[in-house]
């Protein structure tokens, strides 16, 4: 029905305007054609005028009006530390060609209504100035050259793979059609071997068991960091493309079946600070943000706060098929005691899922020396307990 | 001012052309006139490069209208997703699921195919068949004064290996599991599995078939535009002394004959991986509760082989929009283009630099990010052509005695689109800010402004500009005007928020955002979105009409020369036959661009250096 309406005045509208146009052409018949071809000028000379004024004025305002969500300002400031760096250079791009924007829309439209066709006027005749040319080479140039100097240092830094005697933690994150699975290394510190042929619904991620580092890999439902640790993602698939991105910490990095990738990122800002700085308030005790101070349903005015619900999340970038949209999973940044007190409640995939299972290489005998310490069976890996600080 | 001739009794032009041109013969030859003898070789299995050009125009038209009803559907599904859509459901049947309430909504895999149809057809048939099929046909012969192309015949296959691929992907859209739905650039492994998604089985094999044949047809074309430039160009024309138009549409075949290629042996590997147990870009998959035996291949080598295509891709898709606009944009202002051989030289570049810089598109692919830096330089240095044009463009208006019309104002409009869309190119080009805007709504934003929006800019412009040569008859100049300004105003509402929405991270390809807490803060910006995609959609419904009505009714062009251009094709007769010259071929005494010289409002190009006068530029 709505279709049906929304058809005819479509037809209705369009009618009208035909015939709009064709009175206008009967008009220029009458009065001439280049009479009316000069009135014509005139007036779009100060469309294009008043266009110009409004689509700057528009883009300036619709900038400030959502500057909130620009890389670096307020609550989309980066949460890692190559974050800011990769931030930085992108708002230095974005004075350089905002000035270029400005000014070259500017004088688009400015000449063009300078410039409309008037009777008796002549155009200059002003084919080339090869001095010009120069000039408006070697100055986009320039500019080129300091902007790519500035991005290849970040990126080499960023892109750069951990140094093996360094300290950090390493986690994988691996996509299939669609969730990401993660599995951190357990006590260890190192994550087990894998072959995708053993992929089975116990064991998701195809985990050799007769290699002892999978022993003590724990698959969380969450990512659990501590902050101020450098940390290297192991990233994989399992069937499709996929993309790990963590928006927050500017890391993103295709998941490629048959070639595991990776990022190295060291997140600076913890959970509950990033909480605290989307809920901040101004100094006449406004909030700073006030969209985040709306309640998470919209229905339920007494239902949590934005801020206070807020989590830095696990998002997919790839397109990986129907599901694609949806596989999120939560990222926590915690104190480091706080982490170690999540690492201690997390128990073993192969404890909880594999021991004295067919599956089991060890079924028959006892299990080979590790450094896993069994756990209580009441932990529940898969919903890691938000925790206090306990020391 | 248009010249305008009163009694057409004795045409100049036709004198100089008596005087100077050059006679082949050609009537001698083509009594009878074979080519057109009867309906269906004149409008159906037509020789003749202008009705080949009419029916590329005419199709491209079509498949733009599709692909844009189906971006205004995938559009109110993110604009409104919670919106009851059942009434869709006469029209997508299955793909609108109906819960028990009677809410109907949009299936996702079905959403995935809308956006995978709508970018395939906007770049291949409408961006690329559309524009560069309709101008070179209709401009080169023209233009340079041949009488037609090389080969007429290696033409007509080209339209209709063009009309196959298009009938091929049609149908596909009929399939029981849906069309292809794995994205444009179809990666494998989706695009190579059936198993891990519906439109992956027999709609990727259609897809694949029609590409293939819409590459034959791209291939045939473009020896041809290469061939005849480079061989049929009538005396005096020498490559410097040919309009852009010639020049855009000469690297703009080059650039396709080099890169297609590619990308069918991309396809045939992908045909291999698919049907014949090969493992060019699988490897290590479990998918579907089974283990594949593929190993050892590499998915990111397809995104090489692809984007070796697609990147050219993208400036064949603007390159010939540059051109019209270069020349609507010198004939509307009066003047010559500023800095010809600088535009010539810029355009060169562009073609070749496109080759290089391919790997932009995969910072974050996985490939060794030692080798991304060659690719941050080669991208940000084509920004230097790219700027240097649009300085020519600006300073083509500068001094200028400016006709408004609606193809100028197109021209101007494309000008404004290119630097927004380019500008944000320079993010994208630079690894490090790549990687946090790859794959979001800020690249939606950039190639639309810059290639979607920007290139329909050009061909607006042109079909303006020429639909009298075309049709014998002008558009309505009204409401080209009134679409002019509904369209840049329209297109830049939908396509500039996109940046803020990249910038705070939203992923592109998303069915919906509410998901994620970070991607869900935005329902007011998408509905503002899909309202004003539906308005601007209504504009160019006027466009068609304004299109169509004119071919019949619209105003009837009596002067050969309406906006008094110095090319070629205005020196043809008003409804040019067979042979587009009747007498002799004219011959070029000078370069495309005297406008203004010596206090002549223009002077065409087969008009003779007067004694001691230095050609133009
Ligand atoms: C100033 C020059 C330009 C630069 C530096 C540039 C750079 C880039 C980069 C780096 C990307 C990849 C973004 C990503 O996926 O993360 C990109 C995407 C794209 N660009 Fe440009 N670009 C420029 C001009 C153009 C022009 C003139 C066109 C077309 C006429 C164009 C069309 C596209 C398209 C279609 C895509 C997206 C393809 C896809 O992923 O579906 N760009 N551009
Ligand atoms: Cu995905
Ligand atoms: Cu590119």
């Amino acid at each position: 029905m709505t279709a049906l309406l929304a058809t005819i005045c479509l037809i209705l509208i369009s009618i009208i305007v035909v015939q709009i146009g064709k009175v206008t052409e009967l008009a220029g018949k009458i009065r001439g054609e280049e009479e009316v071809q000069e009135q014509s000028n005139k007036r779009h000379a100060n469309y294009s005028l008043i266009f110009m004024v409004l689509f700057l004025a528009a883009t300036l305002v619709s900038a400030w009006y959502y500057k909130d969500s620009m890389l670096w300002y307020g609550p989309n400031e980066s949460a890692s530390e190559h974050g800011s760096s990769l931030d930085s250079i992108f708002n230095i791009t974005l004075f350089f060609t905002g000035l270029v924007f400005i000014i070259t829309q500017i004088l688009l439209f400015y000449f063009a209504w300078k410039y409309r066709g008037q009777r008796g006027r002549k155009a200059l005749y002003m084919p080339h100035d090869n001095r010009l040319e120069v000039i408006w080479t070697v100055i986009p140039a320039i500019v080129m050259t300091f902007l790519v100097v500035g991005g290849l240092d970040a990126w080499n830094e960023v892109m750069a793979d951990v140094d093996p005697n360094e300290e950090y933690i390493e986690i994988e994150g691996t996509g299939y059609q669609f969730a990401w699975h993660l599995r951190y290394p357990g006590p260890d510190g190192k994550l087990g071997t894998r072959d995708y042929r053993l992929v089975s619904g116990t064991n998701p991620l195809g985990q050799d068991w007769t290699d002892p580092k999978n022993l003590d890999d724990f698959h969380p439902s969450e990512i659990y960091l501590p902050v101020g640790k450098k940390v290297r993602v192991r990233i994989t698939a399992r069937d499709v493309l996929h993309n790990f991105y963590l928006p927050h910490f500017r890391v993103k990095m295709d998941a490629v079946p048959g070639m595991p990738t990776y990022f190295v990122f060291t997140p600076k800002t913890t959970t509950e600070e990033y909480r605290r700085k989307l809920g901040a308030l101004n100094l006449n005790g406004e909030p700073m943000y006030p969209e985040w101070h709306e309640p998470v349903d919209p229905s339920d005015p007494e239902s949590p706060k934005k801020f206070e619900a807020f989590d830095f999340e696990l998002a997919c970038a790839e397109l990986c098929g129907e599901g694609h949209y949806a596989m999120r999973r939560v990222v926590k940044i915690v104190s480091e005691g706080e982490y170690q007190d999540w690492l201690s409640k997390q128990q073993p995939y192969y404890e909880s899922t594999i021991k004295g299972t067919d599956d089991d290489p060890y079924k028959e005998e006892a299990a080979p020396e590790s450094e896993v310490e069994s756990q209580p069976e009441e932990a529940e890996p898969e919903t890691p307990q938000t925790t206090e600080t306990t020391e | 001012m248009a010249n305008v001739e009163t009694k057409p009794v004795v045409h100049e032009e036709d004198l100089l052309i008596e005087e100077y041109g050059y006679d082949d013969h050609f009537h001698e030859h083509h009594h009878g006139d074979k080519y057109q003898s009867n309906f269906i070789t004149t409008y159906i299995f037509s020789q003749d490069h202008k009705m080949i050009a009419k029916q590329f125009l005419i199709t491209g038209m079509f498949w733009a209208i599709v692909g844009a009803a189906m971006s205004l559907i995938f559009r109110l599904q993110l604009g409104f997703p919670e919106e009851n859509m059942a009434w869709l459901k006469p029209l997508l049947g299955k793909w609108i699921t109906v819960n028990e309430a009677g809410i109907g909504s949009l299936a996702p895999e079905f959403y995935y195919a809308l956006v995978t149809m709508h970018g395939t057809i906007l770049v291949f048939f409408v961006l690329t068949a559309g524009l560069s099929g309709t101008f070179a046909n209709f401009l080169i012969p023209l233009q340079i004064g041949a009488r037609d192309m090389a080969s007429p015949f290696l033409n007509m296959l080209s339209y209709w290996f063009f009309f196959l691929s298009g009938l091929i992907m049609f149908l596909s859209l009929f399939l029981n599991t849906g069309p292809f739905s794995g994205g444009w650039t179809a990666y494998p492994p989706l695009s190579a599995l059936p198993q891990a998604s519906s439109g992956s089985g027999a709609g990727m094999t259609l897809w694949l078939l029609s590409l293939v044949f819409f590459v034959v047809s791209v291939l045939l074309g473009g020896i041809n535009y290469i061939t005849t430039i480079l061989n049929l160009r009538t005396k005096g024309m020498s490559m410097w002394r040919m309009p852009l138009t010639i020049w855009a549409l000469f690297v703009t075949a080059i650039l396709g004959l080099l890169s297609f290629p590619v990308l069918v042996s991309a396809f045939l590997l992908v045909m291999f991986d698919r049907g014949l147990g090969t493992s060019f870009f699988l490897s290590e998959i479990f998918i579907g509760g089974q283990a594949l035996d593929h190993v050892g291949g590499s998915p990111v080598l397809y995104q090489h082989l692809f984007w070796f295509l697609g990147h050219p891709e993208v400036y064949i898709i603007i390159l010939p929009a540059m051109g019209l606009v270069s020349e609507v944009l010198s004939v509307h202002s009066r003047k010559p283009i500023f800095g010809y051989k600088a535009m010539v030289y810029s355009i060169l570049a562009i073609g070749f630099l496109s080759f290089i810089v391919w790997a932009h598109h995969m910072f974050m692919s996985g490939v060794n990010p030692f080798i991304s830096n060659f690719f941050v330089i080669f991208t940000l240095i084509i920004a230097v052509p790219s700027a240097v044009k649009v300085f020519n463009w600006i300073a083509t208006l500068y001094g200028g005695n400016v006709r408004f019309t609606a193809a100028s104002l197109f021209a101007i409009g494309f000008v404004s689109m290119f630097i927004s869309g380019g500008l944000t190119g320079i993010f994208l080009g630079n690894s490090a800010i790549d990687i946090q805007l790859h794959d979001t709504y800020f690249v939606v934003a950039h190639f639309h402004i810059v290639m979607g929006v920007a290139a329909f800019f050009g061909m607006f412009a042109g079909i303006y500009n020429w639909f009298p040569k075309m049709f014998g008859r002008f558009m309505n100049e009204t409401l080209g005007k009134i679409h002019f300004w509904g369209t840049i105003i329209g297109a830049y509402a939908v396509f500039w928020p996109m940046h803020y929405l990249g910038m705070a991270g939203v992923p592109r390809r998303y069915y919906r955002f509410d998901s994620f807490a970070a991607f869900g803060q935005f329902d007011a910006m998408n509905q503002f979105i899909t309202i004003a995609a539906i308005v601007t959609f209504g504009f160019q419904v006027l466009f068609v009409i304004n299109f169509f009505y004119s071919i019949w009714k619209g105003r009837k062009m009596t002067s050969r020369n309406p906006w008094g251009a110095t090319t070629l094709e205005w020196t043809t007769p008003l409804e040019p036959g067979h042979g587009n010259w009747p007498g002799k071929l004219p011959t070029v005494q000078r370069w495309a661009y005297d406008y203004g010289k010596d206090g002549k409002e223009f002077i065409p190009q087969i008009q003779p250096l007067e004694e001691g006068e230095k050609e133009g530029h």
